[in-house]
C-alpha cells in the first residue's frame, strides 16, 4: 500500500509548497494538500504542518493556526498514532495546541537566523530511525522565534521519555555554532511521549533534492517510509 | 465596558527586545533607565451588564484558551 501524505496549508504559510514537493519525489505516493478551513482530513499516513508566518505571526507564533478548524482532525490524526511533522512554524503551531509541550521564543540574539545549520539526533524515535547515532545532518534553519523553552520539571520529563529528537552542533563550517538560537539544551526538534509527532525548527524539505546544498533532509522522511 | 489586558513574559524568560530598547535609550543618554522589558496590551469591549463574575470568567477563559500562553506569559487585567 502507498504511503499517503497531506500538507496542511494557512493563510501566511510559505514552505507549503516545498512540503508538498518534498513528500511528492519521497515518497512517491498520494499528497494532499488542505486548506486550513475544511473540517475533515482524509486519512493519511503522515500530516505535516509547514514552515511560514501562518496568520501573520499575529500574537504569537502559531497562536491563531493552533485555533483553525482543520486542527481538530490534526489531533484525531495524531490520537490515532498516526505521524504528524511540523516544521519551522509548524512547530511553533504544535506547541500552541498543546501536543508537544514548552514554547518557542524569539532567538536570543534578536536575529532572524536563515541559514544551515547542523543537527544530530538525540534519542531515538520513528522519524530518526535512518539516522546514525552522532551522524550530523545539515540542514538549513530560516526563524525569528525558535528559542526553545520549557520548565525544568518539563525539560527532565522529555528527557525521562527520550523525547529530545535533535539537538543543534557544531558541523563541518569552522563559524557553525553549538547552539545558533538560544534553544534549552540546545533543543532544535522534540516528539511527544509516543514518538508519533515531530516538530522541529530546522526544514528538512530544503535538504532533500540535488540542487539543494544538502539532502540530509531525505532522511527524515525515509525513517518513516521504510 | 472597556477592559484592558496586560500580557508580558514571565521574569524567567529573556526578553531580548527590552534589552535592546535598554541599549538604545542608555545610548541617547538615558542611563537610569535598567531592567527594561516589553509586554503587550490588549483593549476590547464587553457588555456593560455582565456581572463582575461574568466577566472575570470570560476573560479568564480567553486568555487561557487564546490570549496567554501560560508556559511563557502572565497577565493582568487593569482597573
Amino acid at each position: 500500500m502507498s504511503f499517503k501524505s497531506a500538507v496542511i496549508t494557512f493563510p501566511g504559510s510559505n514552505c507549503d509548497r516545498d512540503a508538498l514537493c518534498y513528500l511528492q519525489d519521497l515518497t512517491k505516493g498520494v499528497v494532499y494538500n488542505i486548506w486550513h478551513e475544511e473540517a475533515s482530513l482524509p486519512q493519511v499516513d503522515l500530516v505535516i504542518l509547514p514552515g511560514g508566518f501562518s496568520f501573520g505571526d499575529y500574537l504569537r507564533s502559531g497562536a491563531m493556526a493552533s485555533k483553525s478548524k482543520i486542527i481538530n482532525d490534526v489531533i484525531k490524526h495524531a490520537n490515532d498514532d498516526r505521524y504528524l511533522l511540523g516544521i519551522c512554524n509548524g512547530f511553533q503551531i504544535l506547541t500552541e495546541i498543546g501536543l508537544l509541550e514548552g514554547a518557542l521564543i524569539q532567538n536570543k540574539n534578536l536575529k532572524f537566523l536563515g541559514k544551515n545549520c547542523f543537527i544530530k539526533k538525540k534519542f531515538k524515535n520513528n522519524f530518526n530511525l535512518s539516522i546514525k547515532e552522532d551522524q550530523v545532518l545539515q540542514i538549513p534553519v530560516a526563524h525569528n522565534e525558535g528559542n526553545f523553552y520549557c520548565d525544568n520539571e518539563t525539560l527532565k520529563s522529555l528527557k525521562n521519555n527520550e523525547q529530545i529528537a535533535f539537538e543543534y552542533c557544531k558541523g563541518e563550517f569552522s563559524n557553525s555554532e553549538e547552539n545558533i538560537n538560544g534553544s534549552i539544551e540546545a533543543i532544535a526538534g522534540i516528539t511527544n511521549k509516543k514518538k508519533n509527532i515531530l516538530g522541529m525548527m530546522p526544514h528538512p524539505e530544503r535538504a532533500y533534492s540535488d540542487f539543494h546544498p544538502s539532502q540530509d533532509g531525505k532522511l527524515i522522511i525515509e525513517s518513516l517510509i521504510t | 465596558m472597556r477592559i484592558k489586558i496586560l500580557i508580558r513574559l514571565k521574569s524567567q524568560i529573556l526578553e531580548p527586545q527590552g534589552k535592546v530598547i535598554e541599549q538604545s535609550l542608555n545610548n541617547l543618554g538615558f542611563n537610569e533607565f535598567n531592567n527594561i522589558r516589553q509586554g503587550k496590551l490588549i483593549e476590547l469591549d464587553l457588555p456593560d451588564n455582565l456581572s463582575k463574575e461574568e466577566k472575570d470568567q470570560k476573560i479568564d477563559s480567553a486568555c487561557k484558551k487564546l490570549l496567554v500562553n501560560d508556559i511563557i506569559e502572565e497577565y493582568e487585567v487593569l482597573g
